[in-house]
This record gives structure tokens, C-alpha cells and sequence, in this order.
């Protein structure tokens, strides 16, 4: 469902992506770990279409579009989904107002009924439980003061509500205390299906207890550098990233 | 400007004046109107040369000649008002038409410790409290139209809480415009709290549909004794052609509160002017503000601030989305004087621009004169900030429905402050058909 190839993009002139191969299919999820600072949050933030990065080279294609042709609310639309690493605070719009608009632009473009606030509330309820995020949520402005942990959830409320095809969460584990972890994670494995791709974003062998990945990437120096099963991030965690950097030196 | 030009300009107002001197009335109420007379006729209308004016306009206002009148222009029941109207059996509310008390469409409030009447009714009765306080605001202030206020207000709200009293039930000031006559209406009202007394009321002014313009004049004289607490609502929801140009006078003695939240939704030219004189330690005034204009409309905040004592606190918040080719100002006027340490004044006032053509004009003026203070000042014209617009792109939503909505998040953060419930969900509707770019 996604294909990206040679993938380059700068930010502020600094290059970050160095050339990103990465092939997702439906039903699969992919762990991507690496040191920081290594592009995992650019990578997220190039396919979801924030135009603060430049694309200087290569391709990506999402259910068989371009996707870097699209502009951001189109590849949301049509499917992308990004949980942020650092959700921003809105002020004065209530997460109900916020994801009743979200929801309904991406219904309207798939030729399908708006839902009305009786039925978006419903709706809601039933994802907040899901998450478990009390319900007083809803009227409270979007990530405004939250905690780290509440907002975070909040992401994954969100995605849950849009129903994306593939979702990307980044980091969505940092900050999440044990309890918090296992919600969140029940959340997405809730959501796992034939059709629908993850790309996990995680430093933590932890959360891919819960989530059990298919694949699992190292991102370094914007290149991912090495790809295995879901030992690698076992091992990844016992050992560091140095034998990874050290492979790379001799090969 | 020739003489005549000038004499012209007042002609309708100082025959209104003449009219008002030939009617009974008691010698205290006389003399007030007499001192407003005299100065309303030594001074001249404001131009843009004077400070307070600067960026404020009243030419139109000034040529308008509206009449002022001794009586409502039409008859207005209980239906015409009914949209506007509190219900809720716990609130007391007073209903003036185009300037006039209407005993049959209010519901006085009663309980112990408040006194709420018609000011003409309290001036019939000889009420004691009025005279102490009536015009006994503060001085300094005359402006022409407080001038003519004074000459010519013949009713207005009067309302006293005496010492000790918690008054439970919020008051509603309903003032109604029928707009079916080009008329000038001269509003006085009087709010004075006795020691710890406490009251909420709310000024709405608001107009039919007559669609005649029309001139509020308003002065409202506040005088809260030692520990006194008010909170106060007011709305400006004029007619489009309207002139309101409303002046609050609030003496604050020791430990006293003033919580005022203004919201200027519409009218030609609004100016909103707040005067208070924090004269007693550890008085406090908390002041927020949303203006929303559009058309050519021009909404003016002014506030000015007497920190006449120490460790008095101020705050003024104050928000506007201008749209169009309108234009708003915001003055915050901040005096501390020489004695007045351990003095805490903030402003911060923020603006939304949605045209290129819309202008805010936003000028503090700090005065401090005492060296042991805190005292800040701020201004925004705002765009919303690229992250929060990429945020709800990715969510698949568009750029102008992002701004559509944070517009809408803007102005209904301040009104979602107003803790009064059928305030609040009457400014929430507003806000939301206003600038919601999703109606449903
Ligand atoms: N807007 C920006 N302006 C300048 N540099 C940026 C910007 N965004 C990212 N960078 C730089 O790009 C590099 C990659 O950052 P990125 O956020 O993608 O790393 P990451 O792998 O997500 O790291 P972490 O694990 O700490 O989240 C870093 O060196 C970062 O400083
Ligand atoms: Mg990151």
C-alpha cells in the first residue's frame, strides 16, 4: 500500500533523508527504531505532507497515488494517518468540534454521509471508551493542558475516530506510564487488520511486546540500515545501536 | 469649524435640553442637569486631534443630528423581546425601550439587602442612595457626551446592594432599540454596593429590526465600598447603523473587585469606555473583552485604569477578529501613582485580522510614577501559527476550514469564560454562526 523509493528531504536546507526504501503492505506493521535524531520524526512528517520539508528526490506512493503530489488533507483523506510525536495545543476548539470536522471532510470525500453532532457524539463515546479517555475529553479544547500522557492518547483516540488505512504513530508510547501503554496498545491491536498498515515510531522493545511487529527497520543517518523480524528489536535493546553503527563502518 | 457649524451640530440636543428644563424636577436632579447643560454647550465634539479620538471618527455620529427623545418610538411586547429575554425564574430583569424603563416586560428581583428600579422611578421616590450617588462618579472625565448624559438622561437602571448583602439572583439589563426613528437615547445608570456587598448584572444592549439608525449615549456610574465584589456582562449587539458610545465609571474602594467582560458583536461605531480608580489597597479590576467587527464598523475599546492606591491588582484581556474593511482600537491606559507600590497591572490585547483592509489601532500607555511595581503590556495581530494549521491539514481537513475554525476557537475561547449560562450559550450561537465554517 506504500512504496517509497530513494526517498531525499531536507528541512531548513539541512539534509535529513538520505534515501528511504520502505515497503508497507495492508495488514502489516513496521517498527522503525533508531538513535535520535536519525529522521524517524521527518520520515512521518514528509508522508503525512508537511510542506516544512522539502522532497529533493525520490518516490512515494500510497494505494497506487503519488503520494507527493498530494497535498496534506488529501493524503489524510485518502487514508494517511500520522499520531505526532509533539501533538500541538489548540485553543477554544473542543476535541468533539475538532474531530466531528476531520471526520466529516473525510467521509464527504469518499461520497459518503456527514454525521451530525447526536451521531458524532455516539460515535465518540464508543472510541473514548476504547481508549479509555474520560469522556469529559470531548469538551475540552484539543491537547490543551493535557499531560504528555493525554495527549498522546489523545492521538490514538483520534485515530481510532478516522479510521485511517495506514496509520503512523510516532513515539506514541513515550511518556506513557505501564497502565497508559496497555490501553494504548489494545487500542491499536483493536484496530489491526487485513487492510489497515501501522508504521510504529518507538525507541522501546516494550510497547512492540504488546504491538508484535512484522518487520522491524533501523533508521540511521536517514537511511535505514538494517531490517529484520521482531527479534531485531530484542536485540536492539539488549545491545544499543553501536553494533549496528559498527556493521555499517567494516561493511 | 465656524460657530454655527457647531451650534448647528447640537441644535436638536440643546433643544431637547430646553424641553427637559421646562419639566418638573427636584432642585438636587436640577442642578446636575443644569452643570451638564452648561458644559455640554462650552465644549465641542470630538475630532481625531483629540488623544482620546485619535483613531475614532464621530463625524457621522455628530452630523447625524439625531433627535433626542422623552419617550419610546414604538411599541414593543412581550414577543418583539422575547429572543433576547432571560427566562430563568432565578434572574431579575429590567427591560428599557429605546432608552425607557418598561414595567410590564421586566421582572424586578426582590430580596433582602437590593434595592433594583428604574432610575426614574428612584429619582420619583426621592430614593437617598441615588442622590448620594448620582454624578458624583468620577470627575475629571467630562467628555461632551457625558455632558449631554448628564443634561439629558432621564432613565437608566438603579441598582443598590447594601452592606453585607450577597445578592443570588443575576440582574439583566435589557436595553432594547426599536430602531424605528433616527433618535438619541441618554442612559444613566447607577450601581452602587454597600461594604462586601456582592452582585452580578449584565448590560445587553441589543435592537429590533426597525433598521433606522440610532445614538446610545450611555453612562453607567459603579461605586463599590470596601470589599464589594461585581461582576458584569456587557454586550453591544446593536443595529448595523447604530451609534453606542458607552461610558462605565467604576470607583473601587479597599479590597474591592470589578469583574467586567465586554463583548462589542455589532453597531457602526461602538466605543466602549471603561474608567476606573482603584482607590483602596488591595483593590482589584479584571477586565476581558471580545470585539468582532466587519463592514466598515468600528468597534473602540478604551480602558483606563487609576492605580490611586498600593497593592492594587489590574488585569485587561482583550480579543477581536476584524474582518472587511472595519477597524478597531484598543487603548489600556495604565496610571500608577507616585505612593501606589506593589502595584500588578497586565494587558494584553490580541487581534485577528481576516482582511487585508481591516486595521487595529493598539496603543498602551503606561504611566508609573511608583518604582515598586509590575506592570506588563502586550499586543498580538495575529495569523494562526503554521503547526496548528499543518495539524489540521493532516487530519484531513482544509486550510481555509482550519482558519474558519480557529477564528471560531479565538472568539469563543472568551465567551466560553462567561460563567452565566444563558449568557454564555446566547454568545456561543453568535459566535458560532458567525464564524463557524461547520453549521450544524
Ligand atoms: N524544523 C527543523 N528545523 C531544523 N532541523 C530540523 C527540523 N526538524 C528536524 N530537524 C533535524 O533533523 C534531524 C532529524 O530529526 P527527527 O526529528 O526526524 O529525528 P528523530 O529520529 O525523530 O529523533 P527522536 O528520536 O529524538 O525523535 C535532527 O538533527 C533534527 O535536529
Ligand atoms: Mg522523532
Amino acid at each position: 500500500m506504500l512504496e517509497i523509493q530513494n526517498l531525499h528531504a531536507s528541512v531548513e536546507g539541512n539534509d535529513i533523508l538520505q534515501g528511504i526504501n520502505l515497503t508497507v503492505n495492508p495488514g502489516e506493521v513496521h517498527a522503525i527504531m533508531g538513535p535520535n535524531g536519525s529522521g524517524k520524526s521527518t520520515l512521518a512528517q514528509v508522508l503525512s505532507g508537511n510542506d516544512a520539508y522539502e522532497v529533493t528526490e525520490g518516490s512515494a506512493t500510497f494505494l497506487g497515488v503519488d503520494l507527493l503530489e498530494l497535498p496534506a488533507e488529501e493524503r489524510a483523506r485518502l487514508g494517511m494517518f500520522m499520531a505526532f510525536q509533539y501533538p500541538v495545543e489548540i485553543p477554544g476548539i473542543s476535541n468533539a468540534y475538532f474531530l466531528q470536522a476531520a471526520l466529516n471532510e473525510i467521509r464527504k470525500s469518499h461520497d459518503l454521509e456527514e454525521l451530525d453532532s447526536l451521531e458524532f457524539r455516539g460515535l465518540l463515546q464508543e472510541k473514548m471508551d476504547l481508549v479509555a479517555i474520560d469522556r469529559a475529553f470531548a469538551d475540552r479544547p484539543v491537547n490543551q493542558g493535557f499531560s504528555g500522557g493525554e495527549k498522546k492518547r489523545n492521538e490514538v483516540l483520534q485515530l481510532a475516530v478516522l479510521e485511517p488505512r495506514l496509520a503512523i504513530l510516532d513515539e506514541s508510547d513515550s511518556g506513557l506510564d505501564i497502565d497508559a501503554l496497555r490501553i494504548v496498545a489494545d487500542g491499536v491491536n483493536k484496530m489491526r487488520n487485513k487492510e489497515r498498515g501501522f508504521i510504529v515510531v518507538t525507541h522501546y522493545q516494550r510497547l512492540l511486546n504488546h504491538i508484535v511487529p512484522d518487520v522491524v527497520h533501523v533508521l540511521y543517518k536517514g537511511r535505514i540500515v538494517k531490517t529484520g523480524g521482531k527479534e531485531l528489536a530484542l536485540e536492539l535493546e539488549k545491545k544499543g545501536y553501536d553494533w549496528v553503527k559498527e556493521e555499517l563502518a567494516t561493511a | 469649524m465656524t460657530e454655527t457649524a457647531a451650534a448647528s451640530e447640537k441644535q436638536s440636543y440643546l433643544a431637547a435640553i430646553e424641553q427637559l428644563k421646562s419639566e418638573e424636577s427636584p432642585d438636587w436632579l436640577r442642578a446636575l442637569r443644569d452643570a451638564g447643560a452648561a458644559k455640554f454647550a462650552q465644549l465641542n465634539f470630538p475630532t481625531r486631534k483629540d488623544e482620546d479620538w485619535r483613531f475614532t471618527n464621530v463625524a457621522p455620529l455628530v452630523r447625524s443630528n439625531f433627535e433626542a427623545i422623552s419617550a419610546p418610538t414604538a411599541d414593543v411586547d412581550a414577543a418583539a423581546v422575547k429572543e433576547f429575554s432571560i427566562t430563568d425564574a432565578s434572574w431579575g430583569e429590567l427591560v428599557f425601550v429605546d432608552g425607557f424603563f418598561s414595567p410590564e416586560l421586566s421582572r424586578i428581583p426582590e430580596q433582602a439587602g437590593l434595592t433594583v428600579q428604574s432610575l426614574r422611578t428612584a429619582i420619583a421616590n426621592g430614593d437617598a442612595s441615588l442622590q448620594q450617588h448620582l454624578g458624583k462618579g468620577l470627575n475629571g472625565s467630562a467628555t461632551i457626551f457625558g455632558a449631554m448624559n448628564a443634561a439629558l438622561a432621564q432613565d437608566g437602571a438603579f441598582i443598590h446592594v447594601e452592606k453585607n448583602a450577597a445578592i443570588e439572583s443575576s440582574i439583566h439589563l435589557l436595553y432594547v432599540s426599536t430602531g424605528s426613528a433616527a433618535v438619541a437615547t441618554n442612559v444613566r445608570n447607577v450601581i452602587a454596593l454597600g461594604v462586601h456587598a456582592e452582585v452580578t448584572v449584565v448590560e445587553d444592549y441589543v435592537a429590533l429590526n426597525g433598521g433606522q439608525p440610532y445614538f446610545n449615549n450611555v453612562v453607567t456610574e459603579v461605586f463599590l465600598a470596601e470589599g464589594a465584589q461585581l461582576r458584569r456582562v456587557k454586550i453591544a449587539d446593536e443595529n448595523a447603523d447604530a451609534f453606542h458610545l458607552a461610558t462605565m465609571r467604576v470607583h473601587q474602594d479597599r479590597s474591592s473587585g470589578f469583574h467586567s467582560q465586554s463583548f462589542l458583536l455589532n453597531g457602526k461605531i461602538v466605543r466602549n469606555q471603561l474608567d476606573i480608580v482603584l482607590d483602596g489597597e488591595g483593590a482589584e479590576c479584571n477586565c476581558t473583552g471580545l470585539y468582532l467587527t466587519d463592514g466598515d464598523k468600528l468597534a473602540d475599546n478604551l480602558v483606563s485604569v487609576d492605580h490611586a492606591k498600593p497593592n492594587c491588582q489590574s488585569w485587561l484581556g482583550y480579543k477581536g477578529v476584524l474582518d472587511d474593511a472595519s477597524r478597531a482600537v484598543f487603548s489600556g491606559q495604565v496610571m500608577v501613582r507616585r505612593d501606589s507600590q506593589q502595584t500588578n497591572s497586565d494587558q494584553l490585547n490580541q487581534n485577528l485580522l481576516l482582511s487585508d483592509k481591516a486595521t487595529i489601532d493598539t496603543k498602551p500607555l503606561l504611566e508609573i510614577f511608583a518604582d515598586d511595581v509590575k506592570c506588563t503590556h502586550g499586543a498580538t495581530i495575529g495569523q494562526h501559527p503554521k503547526e496548528i494549521i499543518f495539524y489540521f491539514r493532516s487530519r484531513g481537513m482544509s486550510e481555509a476550514m482550519a482558519r474558519g475554525m480557529l477564528t471560531y476557537g479565538f472568539a469563543d475561547e472568551r465567551v466560553s469564560e462567561v460563567t452565566l449560562k444563558p449568557v454564555r450559550d446566547r454568545l456561543e450561537k453568535h459566535v458560532f454562526k458567525r464564524y463557524s465554517p461547520i453549521q450544524d
